[in-house]
């Protein structure tokens, strides 16, 4: 007691997040928990959400500066097909007609690369051009959906070597009994990709000096560059690593659709911003921890799962759901702030 | 003197640069295709125009009082979705102007929705239309569970194909209807302009969205203002999907998501403030026009559509770009000035 | 009719607990200039607030014109006569003049629509009031900071003000539009409206006003005639300490100079700037608010990029482009405005302490050193003398005086050769100012070179071994602190 106690007292916003979270277990168990509470039903969960949950990481990175990130699936889309055309070319070429695990770790390190040129390219805009974030990750992002239209012709790029899917949309740790006496995966590895991102941000923000000038940064630019922090480079180094999530989750989604598209995951630009606010990063920059912003992917997902469980009820509800829950966070903030007084 | 003056008060405002780019854009398209000028082609754009100037319009608004607005393509979804549904089911056969009182006083009510959160519960409109665009699409594929509606109502189709004129292209023999609902977009526009420079309600949008507290002190009640004005947004917003509706003949619950980001960036490209307190209705609808020109002339000029998001997007990198470096140099020159008169 | 025009009598105001004003009054009679003063926190603004109807006493009453009010609104005190002029004047930069002058009295009338032509007499008759001129159309956003104030008085006049507070006035203003303001204020006095003049500085309590109240924690100290007050016992009401200055006298012996700065310019800020600095110094430089001096400053941090001339640190010629580069020459800079430059109000007193030097406590390539930061901290809270119970809490909860020294601790942190201050008191209090003061002079005693940009000029002659005036962006005489007095140094500088 006195445990949860002390968390409501250090963060109202992750103590309300984790209530709503075991709130909404408790409520799956008791309606549906042989449907919910299943292996196979978290795994489906845990390989889906890195998705959005890798262009969170950096559009929660973003908003921290004051600023916003508005090109992730921009940068995830054009990383995706990219790469996808360059795989299938590599497997045309090859004798097997599949390319080498080699390959894809060269493909990730290509996918890396096109984040961080997209990334600066942003960074770039926003600290020396001085275009608001808002504009030039906007314009940014319509710029690369645009590539991906004239790469792809708005078609969709499919049939890529067998062996990519089969390596990231796997599951490790061969623990779970399957069909007959085999042996399957426990850990679906696109969770791991987001495990290692979470982690690398996690120590970037809190054990890194240049977490401390980012939280600085973002409480006043002004101040900072008075401090000799220097916050152009700051801005660029932000958007770069943004950009670098945001291709990772673009690559998570080609293993994932097994294809790619310039229209793919289009509803992630808004949901990423959501879950960043929902997780109590301040849009004005300088406040929001990493463990809210990963109960709030957790809380998301859950609440799309569960849904799903309820056959009669449209899946559609699900983006009213998290909307609504958007809403009632924010006001539950406002009266935190501004106490209800009884007047005389 | 007097002219030298004007010169230098219009050379020192974004809209110029706007329209000299506008201008430039129409004779290069005019120069490569001999199309552009023509009675046809002018009237295809200003049609183009009608949804996309009334979003611009509420956009324009909200971006004045100090916040961004994306929950309007959602709003008119739901708005022209219900809409439409509910007159089918009644079987209606009537004229125009009960969907479009309906639409009217639908759109307020969502409008009021945003309202209540932005203006009672000063909530930052961004996360709030964020949040209000997940519940309104919630509500409309989940509650009302959309599909597309292949037919309208009679009254609405009546309105949609109506023409006021009808140009020819006199080489081509090329014809094209100058739509009715084109008389929606003016009708906005000079109450816009009405609203917001010839009531005090309007200069109270512009007096809060430079500063709330001196806004508070001078006796607007700014809470009322923002209140009103989502109102008034969400109408014209209901209203310009219902024109949608109309000239397209059917109901389509999603063709309109997305269009947000769009709007914002011609908004600003128009030279609004994104901080809020300034800017024109002209420049509002100039920045508009010049996307819409882009998005529609782009087969004029033998481009083919695929191409059409990269320049966007290289318009609106181009375009805020130039202007925020026009700021920048604009600053500088009035630190200069304001030094040489303090050394007289 | 009474003799006074407002009458505040025992007003006791408390905020969850903390009691911001215990039984304090003010009496201020029709036309006449009252000067309130006291250090930050000590209830001036509340009692404002009270006054203008923004906050209701816990009890108490306040008495205006003869008739007795228990609880005043924000709109009667208006009906009754009272306008306040904030420091950020309550303005709209993003229109008009005419807007800004006619909107208070267009919304009080409960016009719905807008009359142009109306609204341009109104802002007409509101510029008349202090024979001022001013092209209507233009926007404030574009005005002077004196400007901007005359804009916020004339719209006070226009609701039959009788009496006008005027909360910290002369904050950004030069000493020129300071003038123009004392003229304006004594204007308005001829015709017979009371003045409330917030300030904590001294030479204008003592050049305007007639009468002054003294206010500190909370309780009234002592009210009474101007003519009756001088600079100790100023000092003595505002703080309850009394101070013994102590003139500087370098004690460091060293040889050459730290920093050299040749024919240092800055097109369009200052010109041909050269003088040298030896460890152990403090040089002062002073001048008007357009003077340079603070372009100056920026350019030596590399806030600013000089377009000309050289700047040499211990002999060798260095070129500062950025704040990185001027710490890296051993420069610290401790700014004008501690609100935007100086301090991260909302962050921990420990990060803002520890920002500067960040790159230095780390292990491996940017990991932070969490034992050596918070050994930095500690001994630098210590060192200062911060007071706080704990350095992570937030710096907004300290006074001025200790926010100060945050910023200074920052510096030193760096362990820098020269430290630059920027105005180095202004807004703190007296006591804290007093205390900055000795540190300073610590400093120098210990080896640091220090320049203080001041216009405080009591500060800089007490302070410094050498002083150089500027101005219009020139060093117009360079002056022995010792051998001169401040109508010396005023006469330079005017």
């Amino acid at each position: 007691m006195n445990a949860v106690k002390r968390i409501y007292q250090r963060d109202r916003h992750i103590f309300r997040l984790i209530v709503m979270i075991v709130a909404w277990m408790i409520f799956m168990a008791i309606t549906r928990f042989d449907k919910f509470y299943t292996v196979v039903n978290f795994q489906t969960m845990a390989g889906q959400f890195p998705e959005f949950g890798l262009m969170s990481l950096g559009a929660m990175l973003c908003m921290i500066t004051g600023g916003i990130d508005l090109s992730s699936v921009g940068i995830a889309n054009v990383t995706s097909i990219l790469l996808a055309l360059f795989m299938n070319a590599q497997a045309a070429k090859s004798e097997s007609g599949d390319i080498s695990v080699a390959m894809i770790a060269l493909v990730f390190v290509m996918a890396v690369c096109i984040g961080l040129v997209c990334g600066s390219i942003n960074g770039l805009l926003i600290s020396k051009v001085k275009i608001p974030p808002i504009l030039a990750t906007l314009g940014i992002n319509q710029l690369l959906t645009g590539v991906c239209m004239v790469v792809t012709g708005g078609n969709a790029v499919s049939g890529l070597p067998a062996a990519y899917s089969a390596s990231i949309n796997n599951k490790i740790l061969k623990v779970v009994p399957g069909k007959r006496g085999t042996m399957q995966g426990l850990i679906p590895v696109q969770l791991l990709f987001f495990v290692v991102a979470a982690l690398l941000v996690w120590f970037l923000l809190m054990r890194t000096s240049y977490g401390k000038k980012l939280y600085m940064m973002g409480t006043s630019e002004n101040v900072a560059r008075f401090s000799g922090v220097k916050v152009d480079r700051m801005l660029i180094k932000t958007y770069a690593l943004s950009g670098m999530l945001a291709a990772m989750g673009g690559m998570i989604m080609l293993a994932n659709y097994n294809s790619a598209r310039s229209d793919y995951g289009n509803v992630y630009t808004l949901q990423c911003i959501l879950i960043v606010v929902l997780g109590g990063v301040d849009p004005k920059g300088g406040r929001g921890k990493i463990s809210g912003v990963l109960l709030a992917i957790v809380l998301l997902r859950l609440l799309e799962t569960g849904i799903n469980r309820f056959p009669q009820i449209s899946s559609y509800y699900i983006t009213l759901i998290w909307g609504a829950v958007l809403l009632l966070v924010m006001v539950l903030n406002y009266f935190e702030d501004h106490p209800i007084v009884k007047r005389k | 003197m007097d002219l030298k003056k004007t010169v230098r008060k219009l050379t020192g405002r974004s809209e110029f640069y706007i329209l000299l780019v506008f201008i430039a854009l129409c004779l290069l398209i005019e120069v490569r295709s001999h199309q552009f000028f023509t009675p046809n082609n002018i009237v295809d754009l200003l049609s183009a125009l009608v949804v996309p100037g009334i979003f611009a319009i509420g956009e324009f608004m909200v971006i004045v009082s100090g916040g961004f607005d994306v929950s309007f393509p959602a709003l008119a979804s739901l708005t022209g979705f219900a809409v439409t549904k509910l007159l089918l089911n009644m079987d209606y056969q009537g004229g125009v102007w009960l969907p479009i009182l309906m639409t009217l006083a639908i759109g307020g009510l969502l409008g009021a929705f945003n309202g209540l959160f932005i203006g009672y519960f000063e909530l930052p409109a961004m996360i709030v239309t964020l949040g209000s665009s997940s519940v309104f699409k919630g509500f409309m594929q989940g509650t009302l569970n959309s599909k597309q509606l292949a037919t309208i109502p009679v009254g609405m189709r009546n309105f949609g194909t109506s023409a006021l004129f009808v140009a020819q292209n006199k080489q081509s023999g090329l014809t094209s209807r100058m739509p009715t609902t084109f008389i929606a977009l003016v009708v906005v526009l000079v109450l816009a302009w009405f609203l917001l420079n010839r009531t005090m309600f309007g200069r109270g949008i512009y007096a809060s969205g430079g500063n709330a507290v001196s806004a508070h002190r001078a006796g607007f009640n700014v809470k009322r203002t923002r209140f009103l004005m989502f109102v008034f947004v969400g109408m014209i917003s209901a209203l310009a999907g219902m024109c949608r509706v109309c000239m397209m003949q059917q109901m389509h619950p999603t063709n309109m998501l997305g269009m947000e980001m769009n709007i914002i960036a011609g908004v600003v490209l128009g030279g609004t403030a994104i901080v809020g307190g300034s800017g024109t209705l002209f420049g509002c609808m100039l920045g508009t026009a010049l996307i819409v020109v882009v998005e529609n002339s782009m087969i004029l000029i033998g481009i083919p559509t695929v191409w059409k998001d990269v320049f966007v997007g290289a318009l609106i990198v181009l375009g805020t770009g130039l202007s925020a470096m026009q700021v920048t140099r604009a600053q500088k020159a009035s630190l200069r000035n304001v030094r040489k008169e303090a050394a007289k | 009719m009474s003799d006074y025009l407002l009458k505040a009598v025992d007003i006791n105001k408390s905020f969850a607990g903390v009691k911001a004003l215990q039984g304090v009054s003010l009496e201020i009679k029709p036309g006449e200039i009252h000067c309130l003063a006291g250090e930050n926190g000590c209830g001036k603004s509340t009692l404002i607030k009270v006054i203008s109807g923004v906050y209701q006493p816990d009890s108490g009453y306040i008495e205006f014109d003869g008739k007795r009010y228990s609880q005043i609104t924000p709109l009667g005190a208006i009906a009754m006569g009272i306008q306040v002029i904030y420091q950020d004047f309550s303005i709209f930069p993003n229109l008009t003049v005419m807007e800004n002058l006619a909107f208070n009295t267009e919304l009080a009338a409960g016009h719905k629509l807008v009359n142009r032509k109306r609204m341009r007499k109104i802002a007409e008759e509101a510029l008349s009031k202090i024979n001022f001129d001013m092209e209507l159309d233009r926007l404030v956003g574009s005005l002077t900071v004196a400007e901007k104030q005359m804009v916020a008085i004339c719209r006070a006049l226009m609701f039959n003000a009788k009496l006008i507070i005027m909360d910290e006035p002369t904050t950004a203003l030069t000493k020129k539009e300071v003038s123009a303001l004392f003229e304006i204020i004594l204007k308005l006095k001829a015709q017979g409206i009371a003045i409330l003049f917030v300030s904590h500085k001294l030479n204008e309590v003592f050049e305007i006003s007639e009468r002054f109240t003294i206010f500190r924690s909370g309780k009234l100290i002592v009210t009474g005639d101007t003519r009756e007050l001088d600079d100790k016992k100023f000092s003595f009401y505002m703080t309850g300490r009394e101070f013994e200055n102590e003139k500087f006298k370098p004690s460091f012996e060293s040889q050459g100079n730290v920093l050299e700065v040749k024919n240092l310019s800055l097109t369009g800020a200052f010109e041909d700037i050269s003088f040298g600095l030896r460890r152990g110094e403090i040089l002062g430089i002073t001048g008007l608010l357009d003077s340079g001096r603070t372009e100056l400053a920026l350019a030596l941090f590399g806030i600013r990029q000089a377009t000309g001339g050289q700047i040499l640190k211990d002999g060798s010629a260095v070129t500062i482009k950025s704040p990185r580069d001027a710490i890296a020459c051993g420069i610290g800079f401790v700014p004008e405005d501690r609100l935007s430059e100086g301090l991260f109000l909302p962050r921990s007193i420990g990060d803002n302490i520890i920002i500067s030097e960040i790159d230095r406590l780390t292990k491996g390539p940017s990991v932070l050193d969490r034992k050596a930061c918070q050994a930095e901290i500690d001994k630098w809270v210590r060192e200062l003398a911060i007071a706080t119970p704990d350095p992570n809490n937030a710096s907004s909860t300290l006074s001025g005086g200790n926010q100060q020294r945050i910023v200074l601790a920052k510096w030193l942190a760096c362990k820098p050769d020269i430290l630059i201050l920027n105005g180095p008191t202004v807004g703190v209090d007296i006591g804290s100012k007093h205390d900055i003061h000795k540190i300073l002079q610590r400093l120098a005693d210990q080896g640091m070179a220090v320049i203080i940009i001041s216009d405080d000029l009591p500060e800089v002659l007490e302070n410094c071994s050498d002083l150089i005036v500027m101005k219009g962006g020139r060093i117009v005489a360079t002056l022995d602190p010792g051998e001169t007095d401040e109508n010396t140094v005023l006469s330079h500088m005017m």
